[in-house]
């Protein structure tokens, strides 16, 4: 895609020629808003049809956290795949209907503030804004809406006769997944990823930080804000800073 | 440490008979004259001047005001060119109260800051007479913001707790709502300034005077304003033309900033409050550092050797901390109100009769330390790119009439010019440092290339807006200031550099010595037997008045 773009010639006059747009992509938990995959699964986890069913499915959700927190120490996609299961069983027709309610209740609150002036000055430059997020894709839809943003990259359920089977189609929305599904997205839509800008929390997005030209790291994790210093890429806080983060930071 | 191998006087002779000046403050070095102290960074070393070398020292600091109190309040009732202050305020009105940042004075000063003395006195008129809505807005421009702890040291503790953060906060040039344009001068220029101040019903600028590029229509119309008006002057284009930054009347930059301001005060009423200080940087410790280094005593010599050989053996950031955080003595000279032209004219007096010093005739070669601090790093390291506009900005352009160096002459300038930033206040410089620079150093081609791009840039924009860093534009700026130097200067060769690849980058030499840098310079001004040799003694500001 190309588009025309004004630019300021060297005396401060405007000149109009052709560049490529360049592109935003966001991690959305923790990077744009301050819940995790977990917020949302536990709002449709406790919103069963009956009581008996939200209280089963959180025990059984419950019984596979060890399991989750030794998946998210070495492997986000696993991770997503084990925490994906609690929505096994509940109706296609469910997961849509809760969803406004869902996206109301757990994700707009939880937007940092800033959030979304971030998101619309991109927007105002030109860019084009892409949620690049494991979490469900109803939900991602509906934040990209709200942003303004240009498009979603985020988890499919697998639905069987109208159910939710707790399986994840392919490709899984997670660490370099997301990287390879920002080239692709680039490629397929004509921006060069030098001009490319991505935006997350987590050291688990460095290779999608990693392909575009201009990477910065929001509300960072330790580890991450240790690259981002290494490598001196922008930092921003978005939300409040985590000690450890603001320590490092001062930091010579 | 003392640079070995002076040159000798067969090579760098008097010339007997050429006039000298005759000036007190302008030392002539000969052959027993001892060496001269010049700063390195945060380092203190010795070098051996030519003889025959001309050395320009600062004016002993001014007397203070002896009550500055009085002063104020005098100034406020007794403005220039416009009615009391007092006569401007009725109950309910709306004022906005806009202040200088950290970029002035250098280092920060010992409290009360000038800022919290002039605040003081006119909060308190505006209690008397009825005014409470009052907004207090640090005019920062595309500077990086305040952090509280320095606003608390800049304000005082009573004024902070009173206005932190929502009656007392920093400007912000990338709010889209908190800014509003008021028109176009007839050169072109956008005037958008900061929505508060713009709509109130008075505008109070309190201004602190270092230099005399600060102040005047620069204040309001810089301070509080955003990129959109700042790239109309803030280019190599208009910084080629400034003969010198701190010859307003010659400079192309002040005269865009006038503009601008004329059309400010068109739109609103401004009361401006102008405050001049001393050069009374270093307390009473660091008190020979003004001195001729002829006039030393022995125990302020025993004392310069062992801050000289503390301070080689400390690391980098204990260093910094030893001389910026620890605040400087200066004394208030002078406060001037009103009318913005009629009150900064006072101003640029009594600022000129604490940093000129007449000087006659142009030197080849021009010796300047780079010291510690510019407006850009309170707190922070001084980078590769701060030290270039040190150079070739601020140290070059420290004179008026004609600058101290002949054209196509050679500046040696001492500073270990080592490649470290400070991350978050400083991220789009070291983008600018690593990637910009070696594509090019020609000011014209990285404004059309490569600014808008940093201008626009949403993460340190939001780094500016949310954090501390100074706006992605800034870097170019610190580059485009030092035009005026790159395109007069034949040559800067830096003395001291811990590597050889930042001074390339700047479009630098480098020498091993002073000696060497001597010699370098000698080959550059085509062998001649004798190239005129100055020495800028700085800091604290001295100003040079050349004659040609």
């Amino acid at each position: 895609m190309r588009a025309p773009r004004e630019t300021v010639d060297s005396r401060g006059g405007v000149d109009e020629s052709w560049a490529p747009v360049p592109a935003s992509f966001f991690d959305v938990d923790g990077t744009l808003v301050r819940t995790n995959l977990l917020h949302p699964t536990l709002f449709y986890l406790a919103n069963q049809p009956t009581p008996l069913r939200s209280v089963g499915s959180l025990v059984r959700t419950a019984a596979r956290a060890p399991r989750m927190v030794l998946a998210e120490m070495v492997d986000r996609r696993r991770f997503n795949e084990l925490l994906f299961l609690a929505y096994q069983g509940i109706s296609s027709d469910r997961l849509h209907i809760l969803a406004d309610e869902a996206f109301d209740t757990v994700v707009r609150r939880a937007l940092y503030p800033g959030a979304r002036d971030l998101v619309q000055r991109c927007r105002d430059h030109g860019h084009e804004v892409v949620l690049v997020s494991g979490a469900p894709d109803f939900l991602m839809e509906r934040l990209a809406r709200y942003l303004g943003a240009t498009a979603s990259l985020a988890n499919r359920l697998e639905i069987k006769d109208g159910y939710a089977t707790g399986k994840l189609l392919r490709p899984v929305v997670a660490g370099p997944e997301k990287a390879r599904l920002v080239r692709e997205w680039a490629r397929t839509h004509g921006h060069d990823l030098a001009d490319c800008f991505a935006y997350s929390d987590s050291y688990s997005d460095v290779p999608m930080l990693s392909v575009v030209g201009h990477p910065c790291a929001v509300n960072a994790d330790l580890r991450l804000a240790k690259l981002a210093r290494t490598y001196a890429w922008p930092m921003i806080q978005l939300g409040g800073r985590s000690v450890a983060a603001a320590l490092l930071e001062r930091l010579p | 440490m003392s640079s070995n191998g002076s040159p000798s006087s067969a090579v760098f002779s008097t010339r007997p008979g050429r006039p000298r000046g005759g000036h007190p403050l302008v030392v002539e070095i000969h052959k027993r004259s001892a060496p001269r102290a010049v700063f390195s960074g945060d380092q203190l070393v010795e070098i051996d001047l030519p003889v025959g070398a001309r050395v320009v020292y600062p004016r002993p600091p001014l007397e203070p005001l002896k009550d500055v109190d009085a002063a104020i309040r005098y100034a406020l009732s007794h403005p220039e060119g416009a009615e009391p202050l007092y006569a401007k305020l009725r109950p309910g009105m709306r004022v906005v109260i806009a202040v200088d940042d950290i970029s002035v004075v250098l280092p920060p000063m010992q409290r009360p800051d000038v800022r919290e003395r002039v605040l003081t006195i006119v909060l308190e008129l505006l209690a008397e007479h009825g005014v409470e809505d009052i907004e207090i807005i640090i005019a920062t421009s595309i500077h990086r913001r305040m952090t509280a702890d320095e606003v608390r040291h800049m304000v005082g503790d009573r004024i902070f707790k009173a206005y932190w953060p929502r009656r007392l906060y920093n400007h912000d040039a990338e709010d889209p709502k908190g800014m509003k344009e008021l028109g176009t001068t007839d050169h072109g220029e956008v005037v958008e300034l900061n929505r508060a101040a713009a709509e109130s019903d008075l505008l109070i600028y309190v201004n602190v005077n270092l230099v005399p590029m600060d102040g005047g229509h620069k204040s309001v119309g810089v301070g509080l304003c955003g990129y959109r008006t700042l790239r109309a002057h803030h280019n190599p284009h208009v910084m080629r033309d400034c003969w010198s930054y701190m010859d307003p009347a010659r400079s192309a930059l002040q005269t865009s900033v006038d503009r601008i301001g004329r059309l400010v005060e068109k739109t609103l009423d401004v009361f401006h409050i102008e405050t001049t200080i001393n050069s009374r940087m270093f307390g009473a410790a660091l008190d020979f550092l003004h001195k001729n280094e002829d006039d030393w005593t022995g125990a302020e010599r025993a004392a310069f050797r062992g801050l000289s050989f503390t301070l080689a053996r400390l690391p980098q950031p204990a260093r910094q901390a030893v001389f910026q955080r620890i605040p400087s003595p200066y004394g208030m000279t002078g406060v001037f109100a009103g009318e913005c032209e009629a009150a900064h004219r006072r101003t640029l007096e009594r600022c000129q009769a604490q940093y000129l010093v007449p000087f006659e005739g142009q030197a080849d070669v021009v010796v300047a330390g780079v010291p510690y601090i510019s407006p850009y790093n309170v707190n922070a390291f001084l980078n590769p790119l701060l030290v270039q506009v040190m150079v070739q900005g601020y140290l070059f352009n420290l004179y008026r009439g004609a600058p101290l160096v002949k054209k196509g002459g050679t500046m040696i300038a001492f500073h270990p010019c080592t490649d470290d930033f400070h991350k978050e206040h400083h991220a789009a410089y070291i983008e600018f440092v690593h990637d910009v620079l070696p594509q090019t150093r020609d000011a014209v081609e990285m404004h059309r290339r490569f600014e808008e791009k940093f201008a626009t840039n949403p993460s340190y924009i939001e780094m500016y807006r949310r954090g501390h860093a100074y706006h992605p534009a800034h870097p170019f700026y610190m580059w485009y200031w030092g035009e005026a130097g790159r395109q007069h200067l034949g040559r800067v060769i830096v003395v001291g550099a811990d590597n050889d690849y930042v001074p390339k980058l700047l479009g630098w030499e480098t020498a091993r010595s002073f000696a060497e840098a001597l010699e370098m310079a000698r080959g550059a001004s085509g062998g001649r037997s004798a190239p005129e040799v100055a020495m800028l003694h700085v800091p604290p500001i001295a100003m040079v008045d050349v004659t040609p």
